[in-house]
């Protein structure tokens, strides 16, 4: 009977290919501007549009970045790299051929670490290379298409996972691309904006019988431009083709497309035969040497990678590992961090701060941290502020909802909506026309009701509008019972 | 007095400057001469004549107000179809180019222009560069000057016929596997290809992109010369150009050669090159002898293997080069075909000639998988043994002396129909683009009424001695100084 | 080994070329009669040699990381067939990237 045989376990195999566009100022082999956005066709010049007759110069500093990458990446760099054309259609593609690096990439065999809820892996890294980007497709009202080419030959680094894969759960296809996100940032090469797709992933995913030494039919899924898109898409795949070899069904060999609305993949083109690029040596472009004394030289200006910051973090300020792993995923996160804590010397507050409101409200607005009005010296003005009790914590929160909308200083905006009472007197007057009010409930407390203080509280709370210092409240009313019900 | 369009590029140069003639005066002689003899040969593809006169006026104002002026001020020179001319029609020869303006100047093209050079127009080729008679262009064949029912050579044929013909003074053209120095040898004028990496490419529309090179062609050596000077050097934008000591027209046409050591590769000169064409080579070879020069035959064993390596990596690069040509940004779209894919099928289909159909076919096929190691790879490495020989021979040799063509030029439309028969016309040639030499022809008999030339290759970025050789043999014999008589 | 037609319209389709039957035919004899020529070249023994892919004697030919101003978007434009909105205007594409 179907019902008692034990049901096949499956397991996933994650595979991943990122391209990350690089922090230049000109594209990769011409002087047009490398941006984002912008009116079509503006950055363009004979070399990117691929014009008859134009050649192509590559970029001192992309081959540099690439070469930080990858060293970052645990990568051994060629000595010689070189520059290959990759041959397709495409009205995206000026040239008819895309300028890459086919068997000579300026870095291969590296790997990064992640953790995940499976606890700690490593994941290796095949290769990074450099190559250009293509332009952008648009649909026309008449239904034919438009093609920008802004982004054509905007410098473009290639990141492919090992084969085969480490990676065999949605939660570790997330955590690869944090940390290598992290890790891009950190070293300056990518602003690894995702959702402006200088950051984009695709991941390839099969799934195969669990003890079965065969891997199975890969997908790969395109259009993912959030880590959540990542790990909802990933474990979508991943179910989906599961749910196939359950009914019996093969998995074909197909691209597919993330739908973020429907929550599932669909089909976007099915892979019949390999694609033919023709790879062959570009002859425009001389090969790259790369010394050991420049590899040297860069490697010895790395700055500290999130790894080891993560590490620092947890020892010097006494962070847990997960705090520490929010507080570096980017370089930025980690220099906000630390400019605070250092600022107003208190980094357990700073963090709780920043992984709280500071998250909070930059997802709610859809901004980096870089693009935050309020910088790392508001925050420790606002904490310093809590702490002496000028304010608050819940009034810290609107003095910082004002001042991340603004930028205003925190001081200002708190002397407007004015400050906390601390003041013993001031406070002892309240107080003394609440017990007035309410001697009954005085009474049952200084007999011990404690039930009571909370009330009592609240009263003062209330006739201060909220300002009251409560430490201050309780102190003074600890003060007052101890004193005697008079 | 000679006419202004029989002239030296130097003369005119000379007169421009000295006062002696205005450009406009040169510049207008020559468009005369081209509306004479054009709707003989067929010779040019544009012709820019207002361009050519406000050009003109500009050196003579300059001139009159004691400006400075360029090195090629007033000269009126033809540049090859292949070669971008912002704002000015730049077909290649072919129908999938029509009308297409560069919006730039090519680096050439910018260089000839700041010396003060008068572009009188644009000369026709074999599309693409792809062949050795001018038939292959989109807008019909070139004819030789010398003889109206012949080819001109190619695929420079326009840029030769042009100057044959006192069109211009000098042009440009671009060499592949011989596409100057074979019509220059055809239509009995003088065809350099530089080293490469001596002349930038940027802007000279790609056919083999390894091989190809610019180069000038002219009615002398030194007006040769006096071409290359003015658009040689290291250019920024064409990352294959090279920062060689510069090249110096004056000290090239210093004209001792006693003691240059001559090598004769006895390959190219068996079979197949014709019988007055290896005795016009013999006795040039005791021309130069007597000149002082020693020669002595030699060998270049794998150089035989040149023409099959050409129609290997040349397809190759070419299939890749011409893929941009998809009816997108530039060139003509066709009607048919159902969407992008279809249109751009349809535009190939329409654009390209049967020529560079072949060459794109060939050298997608050598390209694709489970042929690239047993063909491309395989010529890479032919290239290599190649170049050794050379090599080695220009350890013993300070110049290598060849006829430029087997033959002389043939009938229009008489090896059409016979690829390989067409293709034979480039091996003396092919080699020296396998190893990046440079080589130059010049006129050194007649058979037959038709042209016939020799061909001096040299050392890399040595043009100065190939040059040298060149001129010395030039100025002991009469054969440059012979003129078709092209109907007025 | 000749190649086929198979071949040539294998190889056509890779170029995006469409080639009418004559067309095929013509050029797979063309192609065949270069190629046998060339077989000579397959034979050659290459043990152990260099490729050489380009033909100067360079490395590291780089440029400085520098933006210079693009063309004007008319010019960019202006050898277009069909330019709309800005842009290069295109027949619906139907095949997938
Ligand atoms: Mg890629
Ligand atoms: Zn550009």
């Amino acid at each position: 009977m179907p019902g008692t045989q034990v049901e096949t376990r499956y397991v996933g195999s994650i595979g991943m290919e990122v391209h990350a566009e690089l922090l230049t100022e000109s594209k990769m082999f011409c002087g047009c501007r490398n941006a984002f956005g912008g009116e079509p066709n503006t950055r363009c010049c004979p070399v990117c549009l691929g014009l008859p007759g134009s050649l192509p110069v590559a970029n001192r500093l992309a081959v540099e970045l690439v070469v930080r990458a990858a060293l970052a990446l645990n990568c051994a760099i060629s000595p010689i790299a070189k520059f290959d054309r990759k041959n397709y259609f495409y009205p995206d593609l000026p040239k008819g051929y895309q300028i890459s690096q086919y068997d000579q990439p300026i870095g291969s065999g590296g790997w990064l670490d992640i953790e995940s809820e499976a606890g700690p892996r490593r994941v290796h890294i095949r290769r990074v290379h450099l190559e250009e980007d293509t332009g952008k497709l648009m649909h026309l009202p008449t239904g034919d298409s438009a093609v920008d080419y802004n982004r054509s030959g905007v410098p473009l680094m290639e990141i492919v996972t090992e084969f085969p894969p480490d990676m065999s759960s949605a939660d570790e296809a997330r955590a690869y691309l944090v940390k290598l996100r992290a890790i891009l940032t950190c070293i300056g090469v990518s602003d690894g904006k995702m959702e402006q797709g200088s950051l984009r992933c695709e991941p390839n995913i099969s799934v195969r019988p669990e003890g079965s030494a065969a891997f199975g039919t890969k997908t790969e899924i395109k259009n993912l431009n959030s880590f959540r898109a990542v790990h909802r898409g990933v474990q979508h795949e991943l179910a989906r083709q599961v749910a196939l070899l359950r009914r019996g069904d093969r998995v074909a060999q197909e691209t597919r497309g993330w739908n973020e609305a429907r929550g599932e993949t669909v089909l976007q083109r099915v892979k019949e035969v390999e694609q033919e690029y023709r790879y062959f040596p570009e002859p425009d472009l001389m090969p790259v040497h790369i010394d050991d004394a420049r590899v040297g030289l860069i490697r010895a200006r790395l700055p500290e990678l999130p790894d080891a910051a993560r590490v620092r973090l947890v020892d010097q300020y006494g962070l847990s590992p997960a705090e520490a792993d929010l507080l570096t995923q980017t370089a930025a996160w980690t220099a906000y961090f630390e400019r605070a804590a250092g600022l107003c010397g208190n980094a357990r507050a700073t963090a709780n701060w920043m992984m709280g409101e500071l998250a909070r409200l930059l997802n709610a607005a859809n901004l980096e941290i870089e693009q935050c009005k309020a910088g790392p010296e508001a925050l420790a003005d606002l904490l310093a502020m809590v702490e002496n009790g000028r304010i608050s914590g819940k009034m810290a929160k609107g003095v910082w909802e004002a001042a991340f909308e603004t930028g205003e200083a925190p001081a200002a905006i708190a002397a407007r909506q004015g400050e906390q009472i601390s003041d013993a007197d001031a406070l002892g007057a309240v107080l003394d026309s609440v017990i007035a009010a309410q001697p009954d409930v005085w009474q049952a407390l200084c007999a011990g009701d404690e039930k009571k203080l909370t009330f009592m509280v609240g009263q003062i709370m209330k006739q201060t509008r909220g300002k009251a210092n409560p430490g201050e409240v309780n102190r003074l009313l600890r003060e007052r019972m101890a004193g005697g019900a008079q | 007095m000679e006419p202004l369009t029989q002239r030296s590029l130097r003369d005119l140069r000379d007169a421009v400057r000295s006062g002696e003639v205005s450009a406009r005066e040169v510049a207008q002689a020559h468009l005369n001469r081209i509306a004479e003899a054009e709707p003989s040969v067929s010779a040019l593809l544009a012709v820019t004549a207002d361009d050519a006169l406000t050009q003109a006026d500009a050196v003579d104002l300059a001139r009159s107000r004691g400006d400075a002026i360029g090195a090629l001020a007033g000269v009126p020179i033809a540049l090859k179809d292949v070669i971008c001319t912002r704002g000015v029609a730049t077909t290649c020869g072919s129908r999938i180019l029509s009308g297409w303006k560069p919006p730039y100047d090519a680096t050439v093209t910018a260089r000839l222009r700041a010396a003060g050079a008068v572009m009188l127009g644009k000369a026709n080729c074999d599309e693409f560069a792809m062949g050795s008679s001018t038939e292959n262009s989109a807008y019909g064949p070139t004819r030789n000057p010398w003889n109206l029912a012949c080819v001109p050579g190619g695929s420079s044929g326009g840029s030769a016929a042009a100057v044959a013909v006192g069109e211009v003074a000098g042009s440009l053209g671009s060499d592949t596997g011989g596409s100057i120095r074979q019509p220059a040898a055809l239509c009995g004028i003088v065809g350099l290809k530089p080293t490469y990496g001596r002349v930038s490419r940027f802007g000279l529309v790609a056919y083999a992109s390894s091989l190809d090179q610019i180069g000038p062609m002219a009615r002398s050596v030194e007006d040769a010369a006096l071409l290359l000077d003015a658009i040689a050097g290291l250019d920024p934008l064409d990352a294959t150009s090279v920062d060689a000591p510069p090249f110096r027209a004056e000290s090239a046409m210093r004209g001792d050669i006693r003691g240059l050591r001559i090598g004769v590769p006895t390959e190219f000169m068996g079979d197949g090159v014709d019988g007055p064409v290896a005795s016009a080579v013999r006795a040039a070879v005791e021309a130069l002898c007597a000149l002082g020069a020693t020669a002595e035959e030699c060998s270049l064993p794998t150089a035989r293997h040149s023409l099959a390596t050409y129609y290997i990596l040349a397809p190759a690069e070419a299939s890749s080069n011409l893929a941009r040509y998809d009816g997108v940004r530039f060139g003509v779209r066709a009607a048919g075909g159902f969407g992008h894919a279809g249109m751009t099928e349809a535009s190939r289909e329409a654009g390209f000639g049967a020529e560079t159909k072949q060459r794109i076919l060939v050298g997608t096929y050598a390209l694709s998988a489970g042929y690239y190691d047993a063909y491309y790879l395989q010529a890479q490495k032919v290239r290599t043994l190649i170049r050794r020989d050379f090599d080695a021979a220009f350890k013993r040799f300070d110049v290598l002396v060849t006829p430029t063509s087997p033959t002389v030029a043939f009938g229009i439309g008489e090896r059409s129909d016979d690829p390989l028969a067409m293709k034979l016309a480039d091996v003396c040639t092919l080699p020296a683009n396998m190893a990046g030499i440079p080589g130059v022809s010049i006129p050194c008999g007649m058979d037959r009424g038709l042209p016939i030339g020799l061909q001096i290759m040299g050392r890399s970025f040595d043009e100065e001695t190939t040059l040298r050789a060149a001129h010395a043999y030039e100025q002991a014999t009469h054969w440059h100084t012979l003129r078709p008589e092209v109907a007025c | 080994m000749p190649l086929t037609l198979d071949d040539v319209r294998r190889v056509a389709n890779l170029a995006r070329l469409e080639l009418t039957d004559d067309e095929a035919a013509v050029q797979l004899r063309r192609i065949n009669e270069l190629m046998e020529r060339f077989e000579s070249l397959r034979e050659l023994d290459v043990e152990g040699i260099e490729p050489t892919a380009h033909s100067a004697p360079l490395h590291n030919v780089l440029r400085e990381d520098a933006a210079r101003p693009s063309l004007p978007r008319d010019e960019a434009l202006s050898g277009a067939p069909d330019a709309r909105e800005g842009c290069f205007a295109v027949p619906l594409i139907l095949e997938a990237s």
